[in-house]
């Protein structure tokens, strides 16, 4: 029954509540979707965390959602022993700095005052759920080796038949619970989104890599042209 | 030829007596709200000075602008390549810090009533508006007003880099000490280092009229506008999470009325008015090499009554109210017409629409039998001009503000104005300019009618003279995609969200 629900009401629920509330406001509050950043009123620790957590995050999670897409591509990577080594301990690694990453975010905004004067609630819960669910990745990766191996027969199958909405939480019933724990933690972290300030990793502005320097918008080209 | 409208600008520097009103005006229509304390959309500085925020001019420390690549020469934003910019979305190493500005503060007022009986005066301490707590004032907008001279402050003017430490001693020696004032809001550039900057593309140039504007709706706070606008006309709202800028107060010019900081400015220094240009050319007017910056800019700004451009202009849609405005454009004159108005760092290759006339004041005023004499009697034209050499802040100090440095651009603006002038003590004297006079006038490339033209329209200007706004016609405008009665009798402000309760 538990598992029922931390495997299958959680993960849609999540899903639902994410899609559904990220449209409304953007339909609805477009204006609220930003980075928030606050690198004008402090930006010496900043520099440190804030490149360290995404661009360590960043990969991680390509890797999971990489391994969970492409399970057989993923399998041939891991093929030989060094190459597992080099995965897992460049995941550990990457794991490391995005802690270092968060710690250091968390230790600004407790001990800057202006950081503190933009920080809101929504914002602690995010850094909390955060840290816990990348220190739970790291004990999962730490201690229960080689997570990169048996993803791909426990978690990348439970996620699949999620996506067929079949759900089978067999795959994922006997594992610890760190790992149960992380599990959950990744569909919370979605279901945060329409929430918070991580509605802004939803609109990573890809197109400036194509679009025109120059933007000119105007009001009555149409009447214009016809 | 692709014409185009732009509500442009000349500020004549020679007028501005450092008021402030103007920022004043600005802020309290525009910025006086939570995050947006610390813009200034309008600001005074003093120069030689640092500016705000402090040293904005270096490009080392704040990569404004575009540079050509070595290589190729293409243009680039200074700041990074495409992917480049993308990289550093996470942070932006070359983003100013609040402290570059300034951190807002009010004082605890109460305090001065609400203190308990007590042996000493009550005191307001200065509050932080970013914290709420007490804090030190250590920088203001303007904290070097008029402190030219100083070594904190006109000593790090970042023009005065590459100039001998013979000259900056000669600017700061206390009995030449000089200084003038620049005003300065966005120059709402043709080829806006901001817009290019944007990653979101929020930051566009509105066709109708030319001015740049934040989408605030599609703004996602990644601020690398904030670099790329080397002039730092962007500011980012660290509350909203949004930057904002100077929106050349679109809503007055909808309805006909100057910006705020035009209209109010005490020193009468401001002209607004339309100008042509070819949007077809604007590639190759940053493309030259910097001497001829200022001289390929003006070339792209097209006369108005020339019937080839009006017809252009028409077929682009431009209506004709706004073609006539641009023919009446008091901007045309100082710009093209007179070559009076210069950019200003036309350098950072963004093509800013904000003209300046030089200062005169600056030039080092001879004491001829206790008169002040600006022009040193004398038969031959040149020793009219010999103050130009003599002027105590350098040619190369102006040159660098507004021709990237070529010295004769700005050269051939003040043998102008002091034709003008002497034009102007001759006709005024003796009722007719004498033949020295006229000698003064060929040299300097005017007539006498043009010398009249522009004393006319410097020192008595009407309102009207000064701002001819162009009809916007933004209802006019809009009717054509939208239909004018979707928002009669609804909610008239706000965030287009309407008021719920009742039937
Ligand atoms: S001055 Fe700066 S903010 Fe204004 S248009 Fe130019 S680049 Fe953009
Ligand atoms: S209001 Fe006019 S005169 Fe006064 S500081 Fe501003 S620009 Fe100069």
């Amino acid at each position: 029954m538990a598992d029922l629900v931390l495997f299958v009401a959680i993960p849609y629920a999540a899903v639902v509540v994410a899609v559904v509330l990220t449209l409304y406001r953007y339909a609805n509050n477009r204006f609220s979707y930003s980075s928030l950043s606050s690198q004008l009123l402090e930006n010496s620790v900043l520099s440190w965390a804030s490149v360290a957590w995404h661009y360590a995050i960043l990969l991680i999670l390509t890797a999971h959602v990489l391994a969970a897409l492409f399970p057989g591509l993923w399998a041939r990577l891991l093929g030989g022993q060094v190459r597992l080594y080099v995965i897992e301990i460049t995941g550990m690694g990457l794991a490391l700095i995005a802690i270092i990453g968060m710690g250091l975010f968390i230790w600004r905004r407790l001990t800057n005052p202006r950081a503190r004067a933009v920080t809101s609630t929504g914002d602690w819960v995010l850094l909390a759920v955060l840290l816990a669910q990348v220190v739970l990745g790291f004990i999962t990766a730490f201690v229960y080796r080689w997570g990169a191996l048996w993803y791909l027969q426990t978690a990348a199958p439970w996620l699949e038949s999620l996506v067929r909405l079949n759900p089978d939480t067999s795959y994922v019933a006997l594992m610890p619970w760190v790992i149960k724990l992380h599990f959950v933690g990744g569909f919370v972290t979605i279901a945060l989104i329409p929430f918070t300030r991580l509605s802004h990793a939803l609109t990573i502005p890809v197109s400036y890599l194509w679009r025109p320097y120059r933007l000119v918008i105007w009001n009555r080209r149409q009447a214009v042209r016809e | 030829m692709n014409i185009r409208a732009q509500v442009s600008m000349v500020f004549h520097l020679d007028k501005c007596i450092g008021c402030h009103t103007c920022s004043v005006s600005c802020k309290n229509i525009w910025t006086d709200r939570q995050g947006a304390e610390y813009m200034w959309w309008n600001n005074v500085e003093t120069k030689p000075g640092t500016g705000y925020p402090v040293r904005w001019e270096d490009q080392e420390k704040y990569k404004g602008g575009w540079e050509k690549k070595p290589g190729n020469g293409q243009l680039q934003l200074k700041m990074n390549g495409r992917l480049g910019m993308l990289g550093n979305i996470f942070f932006n190493p070359h983003l100013p810090s609040l402290d570059d500005y300034y951190e807002p503060w009010t004082y605890e007022y109460e305090n001065l009533i609400n203190a308990p009986a007590g042996d000493d005066q009550p005191t307001a301490r200065p509050i932080s508006l970013v914290t709420g707590h007490p804090m030190e004032i250590k920088r203001g907008p303007n904290w070097d007003d008029d402190l030219s001279g100083s070594e904190v402050y006109a000593a790090n003017d970042p023009n005065l880099d590459g100039m001998s430490d013979d000259e900056r001693q000669l600017m700061f020696e206390v009995e030449r000490l000089v200084f003038f004032y620049l005003p300065r809001i966005c120059n709402h550039c043709l080829n806006a280092g901001c817009v290019a900057a944007c990653p979101s593309g929020a930051i566009y140039k509105r066709g109708e009229d030319g001015i740049v504007l934040v989408n605030q709706d599609v703004c996602r706070g990644w601020r690398m506008c904030i670099t790329g606008c080397p002039y730092k006309k962007v500011y980012y709202n660290w509350s909203t999470g949004k930057s904002e800028k100077c929106i050349l107060c679109y809503p007055r010019l909808e309805t006909g009325q100057a910006p705020a900081c035009f209209h109010s400015c005490v020193g009468r220094i401001r002209y607004l008015g339309v100008l042509l240009y070819d949007a077809d050319r604007l590639d190759e007017a940053v493309g030259v090499d910097d001497a001829a910056l200022v001289r390929a800019q003006r070339a792209i700004i097209m006369d108005p009554h020339d019937p080839a451009v009006v017809a252009s202009a028409k077929a682009n849609g431009v209506p004709d109210a706004m073609i006539e405005a641009a023919q009446q454009s008091p901007v045309y004159r100082f710009v093209k017409e007179w070559e009076l108005a210069l950019p200003l760092h036309p350098e950072f290759r963004t093509l800013p629409m904000l003209f300046y006339v030089p200062p005169m004041l600056p030039l080092q005023a001879i004491a001829n039998d206790g008169r002040l004499d600006v022009t040193q009697d004398s038969e031959e034209a040149a020793d009219y001009f010999g103050t130009l050499e003599k002027a105590r802040l350098p040619m190369r100090y102006m040159a660098r503000l507004f021709s990237a440095g070529n010295e004769e651009e700005v050269a051939a603006v003040y043998r102008k104005l002091i034709a003008v002038r002497v034009y102007r003590r001759a006709s005024t004297i003796a009722g007719e300019p004498d033949a020295d006079t006229r000698k003064v006038l060929a040299a300097a490339g005017l007539t006498a009618d043009e010398a009249q033209a522009i004393f006319e329209l410097t020192a008595k200007p009407t309102f009207d003279e000064r701002f001819v706004v162009p009809p916007l016609a933004r209802e006019v405008a809009i009717e054509s995609i939208m239909d004018p009665f979707t928002h009669k009798t609804k909610a008239g402000f706000g965030f287009r969200r309407e008021a719920k309760r009742g039937q």
